[in-house]
């Protein structure tokens, strides 16, 4: 019998296979916070799945964008969204790391400018995939525990 | 190769050959910045030379190049005398500045503000310093001194001595060499060694890499660059002064060196040199200052457009 851990959404999306701990960060990479008190979100955390123990975040009535869902390869690389219509998975990908993340992590070098009152984003340049390395583009200082450092 | 409008932020903007072009055009900038030979070259433009923390040679420097090939300066020498005490940002102050100028010159003390200020104005940004940062006019006018007092960059073999740890100067420096394939010793104490990534991209790079905690023999050395040891990276005043004992180039040490081995340093020294070694014609530290102006001219001339 297949044991259900979070209720089927009708429309909306579902990301799976989030590195464990991270659901919470996830939302709040995607900005989902109470600005969509219109919509449901479920969050399932550590559901042992076929591939180890995994996050699970819905978002009902909202498809997400895949420029805002790479932002979540940055602390839960293996994510992979389903895009639901009435029921229906339409639509299914993986995450991927874009080539510059721009306002999303904080550098770590309180001296770097970004970091000041600056009219500016952070950004980072992605030096590596795999493992994961990012180089602030002002200061060039390597962010060194990337998910802590997420605004 | 177009330098007209570039900025110039970090010496890893630009290639080999980008470099040697620069340095020839130095070359030629000689007679005129030894007030030998008169310039109008520059004249009509204006330099804005934005100083948000005191350096003295690096302005000063600035300032003598871009009068010597006839153009104006305007700007400040320390940040007392601006806006940004009263709060402005310095996006606001480098877009205020812009309006006034055909070339902007900065040294701030925050890592990434001149790549910052490159984004926000139209002209070109030279950085003069950015906190622990970079400093490629330092970087370049080190590489010229090499290649007049040496002949060539490539075939030396340079040590760098002292504080290899803090500092992007002298990381940036050691890419520079790496990239004209130098063969570099790194000696300093272990609390200062150079980092690893440092060390591992200049191998990756092909250049042949030794780090040393002391200086022993120097026998091999055509170039010795030697840095400043911050006492404020000791918290142990004692320890402090036996460290930065066991650094001091003086006689003894130069006497086990190669008779045209030159010596280098940034400048301002401390006690890193015994004042003996000022008389010997293997201290370079002196002509390395000079070296700063026509390198300065070279770049303003190239970034605005002036010399191709
Ligand atoms: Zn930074």
């Amino acid at each position: 019998m297949k044991e259900l851990k979070v209720q089927p959404i009708k429309n909306g999306t579902v990301i799976d296979h989030i590195t464990p701990g991270n659901a919470l960060k996830v939302l709040k990479i995607l900005g989902i916070t109470e600005k969509y008190a219109d919509s449901v979100i479920s969050i399932a955390m550590n559901v042992v799945g076929k591939r180890g123990v995994k996050d699970i975040v819905k978002v009902e009535n909202r498809e997400i964008d895949p420029k805002e869902v790479n932002k979540i390869a940055l602390i839960a690389p293996n994510a992979t969204i389903n895009i639901i219509r009435n029921y229906e998975v339409v639509e299914k990908y993986k995450v991927s790391i874009p080539d510059e993340i721009v306002g999303i992590v904080k550098c770590a070098n309180p001296n770097c400018i970004s970091n000041g009152k600056e009219p500016i984003e952070t950004k980072f340049i992605v030096k590596s995939r795999n493992p994961l390395r990012i180089k602030c583009y002002y200061c060039e200082r390597e962010a060194e525990d990337i998910a802590s450092q997420i605004i | 190769m177009k330098f007209e409008g570039r900025d110039v932020i970090s010496i890893r903007d630009f290639s080999k050959e980008e470099i040697l072009h620069i340095l020839d055009v130095a070359e030629e900038m000689i007679p005129i910045a030894k007030g030998e030979k008169k310039s109008s070259l520059l004249n009509g433009y204006i330099m804005a030379s934005l100083f948000f923390e005191p350096s003295t040679r690096t302005r000063l420097s600035f300032e003598a190049a871009m009068k010597r090939l006839g153009g104006g300066v305007i700007g400040f020498a320390q940040p007392g005398t601006t806006s940004m005490q009263k709060g402005e940002t310095l996006a606001d102050t480098i877009r205020t500045a812009e309006s006034y100028c055909d070339v902007i010159v900065m040294r701030h003390p925050q890592e990434g503000s001149a790549r910052m200020a490159a984004q926000f104005a139209s002209v070109p940004v030279i950085n003069g310093g950015d906190g622990a940062g970079h400093h490629p006019t330092q970087c370049l006018l080190d590489l010229f001194t090499i290649r007049r007092e040496k002949g060539n960059i490539e075939g030396n073999t340079v040590a760098l001595l002292g504080d290899l740890k803090y500092g992007r100067t002298v990381h940036s420096l050691a890419y520079a060499l790496a990239l004209f394939g130098v063969d570099m010793i790194f000696i300093s104490p272990k609390e200062l060694q150079m980092p690893k990534e440092v060390v591992e991209e200049c191998r990756e790079m092909g250049a042949n890499i030794e780090v040393k905690n002391r200086i022993e023999d120097l026998g091999n050395v055509d170039v010795l660059y030697v840095t400043r040891i911050q006492r404020e990276r000791f918290p142990d005043p004692g320890e402090y002064k036996k460290v930065a004992g066991s650094y001091r180039i003086d006689m003894d040490i130069l006497k086990k060196a190669k008779e045209d081995m030159i010596i280098m340093h940034p400048l301002p020294r401390v006690d890193e040199i015994s004042p003996e070694v000022d008389e010997t014609k293997n201290a370079v530290y002196f002509k390395q200052t000079f070296n700063g102006v026509p390198v300065r001219m070279a770049l303003l001339a190239l970034v605005l457009g002036v010399v191709k």
